[in-house]
């Protein structure tokens, strides 16, 4: 089975890193992984995406009709991928500049204070990590501890001094998420059917 | 504070030719700057109608969305071909390339020294920012030694790389080169006097006394990896010490200030009768 | 990064960059480029880790820099890459055709992008005309390989050394955009192909006879003789170079035929199609010079017909249409200028197809009741001998086991094996 994930944004927020983090936690936990970014001159200051896809077989299409997942981080980008997300997925939506709804039932909509959040973790600019562990507090891709090795991987090896903050910003998005009104329990059962639909 | 309210005046405002779109430019870009400098010359001069701009490969590969005149896209490196080609069947024309210093003193060395060479009557804009902008910052030829980019990783070193390239420095021996000059966009001074520079760079296409060429001292924040500020005083400290500001050569009205070995080629002259003639 | 049970390391890596690194452990010995995108992290990489390694980076001047930088150094027996995106690729046309006429071995990437012109950066496949057909003039071929992820990318790379080296030929690895800029696991498990003795490269005349590395033979009949040594060469690519990767053929009466990108969007719209009963497989050229006509024709044989996808307005269709020479119907679905079809759209054509597949076999019973001139061949839905080897490895291979290791059967990770399909 497949799973796709898309992060969206503006150039700058961090979309790709946090694709990337998303990629590399399922990747060591044995799984099958493919990172497509947007590229090219739009992403400076345009809109940058990035698609992350997980399965247990090698990975097929990197082009996703209906993503799973999509984590949005400002309103162009809510409104072009909060539709399409399959039935019964996850969208998590950073509340702290996005102020529209996706106007959908049928997803999980989860909404996250990132600036906030990161705000309190550190470094107002982890919004991306905050809204990775919303994510995966809410779809069961990745277990969380497999995210913090990816950010130990990867961040302690560019930026060591960095690392506390992103683990910081990665757990207070976990818990936010976890503590979320909806109904996790739901939501759960209703995930594990998205992508089994296809 | 005087009684008498003064009739509103005019002080600053957009050029006509500059379209009213916000360009893609990352912020802080020195692109934008150039871009009105020019325009503001274009309609100073009364020649928008008759332009044909010729547009290079780089971030400023969109510069027909940003300045309303014809324009025509040239493979990368090859403006100055392309303008050869559109002045030899247009002499009534206003002709312009613009062009980045990939563009310019990497892949399109040799379509630039021969249109020089050739005393083509156009007028390039050189922007000079001392990197490949638009494809994510690599080494260009102009690059500073000791600079780092993305393919010179430890910094810009003579022996691997070779040397920043003058290259307007190297187009002004040529004897069919009517005016070059070297400008900047790091201060309102130095943008006054780019301005001039380009100014006198238009008319002596337009007095057919040859091939004119600005070199603008531009920044790159993004590929600098610096803050805008900290990319001006770059430009302004560090940059002007291997390409410094000024007039390189002025043979224009009859000028041979640089002891240019040669008269002018005869066919330029003949090109010019063309030119009054029509004009 | 997971250890592994064969000692080999899994990590994830962006196409540009895992292929650079296999061909630094493949022994490139110098690397010349020039930047464009998508393919501009290739040459950054070359340019860390060339001098690292001691060995030789430059970025040229212009891509025609960049190959005759390549031309010169390949000339001495240096094992020499060079890359680029399509309107690099157009420039270095001239140097191809030197080199093949000269009998150069290089390898030469086009990470290929929309066009034509300066087109868009985005992943594209509709340079397949120029990397099959031509780039430069002359009577000359180029072997061309075409991964179709990451981790194939890379063993392709070996191969195409070995290859240009064993013939003396330029040999080009046609990626795209995405295999470029995406990333994915991969085995740092690296191929390092045996040096054969150049007896051609230019050395230095020391105590030996003078060597000349040139394409021109300004007698006619030279260069014709010159050309059917050419030719001959070529005869011999087509015979032993043919590689093809096939999926879920042996129930299959649709087939795709899609190589690099299109083929995973194939992949993924056939787990669909089958779901929705479509009996579908996949025929992925690995080689598209040499074509893998005869195995298509084969094919053919027993299918009800085959649907071409690309990142083109239609390409490698003409082939699969010449190979196959209207033993079924060949339907096309394609998107051009930088666009991908998605799977649902390719299972659309599928549907399509189907359809017109059915009426196709159809018409063919009732023209085989009719007398009069034979129009079909009679053994139309006899099995082929295809179906005895799933992969074209194994069949035309002349590399051994470990030659061709294509990502889709070897899944690196052991635990997630299994006859899942
Ligand atoms: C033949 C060819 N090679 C490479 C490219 C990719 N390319 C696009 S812009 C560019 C360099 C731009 O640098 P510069 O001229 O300095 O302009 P800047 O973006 O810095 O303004 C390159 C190499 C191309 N479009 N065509
Ligand atoms: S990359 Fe550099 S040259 Fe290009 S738009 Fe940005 S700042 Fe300007
Ligand atoms: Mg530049």
């Amino acid at each position: 089975m497949e799973r796709s994930i898309i992060f969206a944004g503006f150039g700058g927020q961090g979309i790709l890193f946090a694709g990337h983090v998303l990629a590399q936690g399922a990747m060591d936990e044995g799984a099958e992984v493919l990172w497509i970014p947007s590229y090219g001159p739009e992403m400076r200051g345009g809109t940058a995406s990035c698609t992350v896809i997980i399965g247990d077989e090698p990975i097929g299409s990197p082009i996703v009709d209906h993503p799973d997942a999509a984590v949005v981080f400002n309103p162009p980008s809510l409104a072009k991928f909060g539709p399409i997300v399959m039935p019964g997925g996850v969208l998590v939506v950073n509340d702290s500049l996005i102020e529209a709804v996706s106007g959908r039932d049928d997803v999980d909509e989860v909404r996250v204070r990132c600036t906030q959040l990161a705000q309190e973790a550190g470094d107002d600019r982890l919004i991306n990590v905050v809204a990775l562990g919303a994510l995966v507090a809410r779809a069961p891709l990745v277990r969380p501890e497999s995210i913090r090795a990816a950010l130990r991987e990867i961040v302690g090896r560019k930026r060591p001094e960095a690392l506390e903050i992103d683990l910081r910003a990665f757990d207070l998005g976990l818990a936010s998420a976890s503590q979320a009104p909806s109904a996790p329990a739901a939501q759960a059962a209703t995930w594990s059917d998205v992508g089994a639909a296809r | 504070m005087s009684a008498v309210a003064a009739a509103p005046r005019v002080v600053y405002e957009r050029p006509a030719v500059l379209t009213d779109v916000s360009t893609r430019y990352c912020p802080g870009c020195g692109h934008g700057v150039v871009h009105r400098l020019l325009a503001e010359v274009i309609d100073e001069l009364g020649v928008a109608g008759r332009t044909i701009a010729v547009a290079p490969v780089g971030c400023s590969v969109f510069a027909y969305e940003y300045l309303s005149l014809d324009w025509c896209e040239a493979p990368h490196g090859r403006a100055p071909a392309v303008a050869t080609g559109i002045r030899r069947v247009r002499p009534d024309a206003f002709v312009l390339t613009y062009q980045g210093d990939g563009d310019l003193a990497a892949i399109g060395t040799g379509e630039i020294v021969h249109a020089a060479a050739r005393g083509e009557l156009i007028t390039t804009i050189f922007v000079n920012n001392g990197i490949y902008g638009m494809t994510g910052g690599q080494m260009a030829p102009t690059t500073l030694l000791g600079q780092k980019t993305t393919s010179s990783p430890t910094g810009r070193e003579a022996s691997l790389a070779g040397y920043p390239v003058p290259m307007t420095e190297m187009l002004a021996v040529l004897p069919g080169v009517a005016f070059a000059g070297r400008g900047s966009v790091a201060d309102p001074s130095a943008i006054g006097k780019t301005k001039a520079m380009i100014r006198k760079a238009c008319e002596a296409q337009l007095r057919g006394e040859g091939f004119a060429i600005v070199e603008v001292l531009s920044n790159c924040p993004v590929g600098w990896g610096m803050t805008a500020p900290e990319s001006i005083r770059h430009l302004k400290e560090v940059v002007v010490g291997t390409y410094p500001l000024g007039v390189l050569v002025d043979r224009t009205g009859g000028k041979r200030n640089a002891g240019a070995p040669h008269p002018a080629p005869s066919a330029r002259a003949t090109r010019s009768g063309a030119t009054a003639q029509e004009g | 990064m997971i250890a592994h049970p064969g000692g080999s390391r899994r990590v994830l890596m962006k196409g540009n960059e895992a292929i650079a690194e296999a061909a630094i452990q493949a022994g490139c010995d110098a690397y010349f480029g020039y930047p464009i995108t998508p393919q501009a992290e290739l040459l950054e990489w070359m340019a860390r880790r060339m001098p690292e390694e001691g060995r030789a980076f430059i970025q040229a001047e212009s891509e025609l820099g960049a190959i005759n930088m390549g031309l010169g150094a390949a000339a001495t027996g240096a094992r020499v890459l060079v890359s680029s995106s399509s309107p690099g690729i157009s420039l270095m046309a001239e140097g191809m055709s030197y080199m093949a006429g000269s009998e150069v071995p290089i390898v030469l990437i086009n990470v290929m992008r929309g066009g034509p012109g300066l087109g868009s950066i985005q992943p594209s496949q509709s340079d397949y005309f120029q990397a099959v057909k031509g780039h430069g003039h002359g009577d000359y071929r180029v072997p061309v390989f075409a991964p179709s992820s990451i981790g194939e990318a890379m063993e392709l790379i070996a191969t195409a050394f070995e290859v240009a080296e064993r013939y003396r030929t330029p040999v080009m690895l046609l990626a795209d955009g995405i295999l470029g800029q995406a990333m994915e696991p991969v085995d740092l498990r690296f191929r390092r192909p045996e040096r054969i003795e150049a007896a051609w490269a230019l050395t230095g005349a020391d105590g030996r006879p003078p060597r000349v590395v040139r394409s021109l033979h300004l007698v006619p009949e030279d260069l014709e003789e010159h050309n059917l040594h050419l030719q001959e060469k070529f005869r011999a690519v087509a015979e032993h170079e043919v590689r093809w990767a096939g999926e879920q053929l042996e129930d299959a009466e649709l087939v795709i035929v899609a190589y690099g990108t299109a083929a995973r969007v194939a992949r993924t719209a056939i787990a669909r199609a089958r779901a929705d009963g479509l009996k579908v497989g996949l025929f992925r050229p690995i080689s598209l010079w040499p074509f893998p006509s005869a195995l298509l024709a084969a094919l053919a044989e027993r299918v009800r017909g085959m649907l071409v996808v690309e990142l083109s307005a239609g390409q490698m269709v003409e082939d699969v249409r010449l190979a196959v020479e209207g033993r079924v119907p060949i339907a096309f679905d394609g998107r051009t200028g930088g666009m991908v079809p998605s799977p649902d759209e390719v299972v659309e054509a599928l549907r399509e197809l189907d359809t017109t597949g059915l009426a196709a076999r159809r018409s063919r019973r009732a023209r085989r009741r009719q007398p009069g001139p034979v129009s079909g061949p009679e053994h139309t839905h006899e099995r082929t001998p295809l179906a005895a080897s799933e992969s074209g490895h194994e069949a035309l291979s002349i590399f051994g086991d470990d030659a061709w290791m294509p990502l889709w059967y070897t899944s690196p990770v052991p635990s997630r094996r299994g006859g899942k399909r």
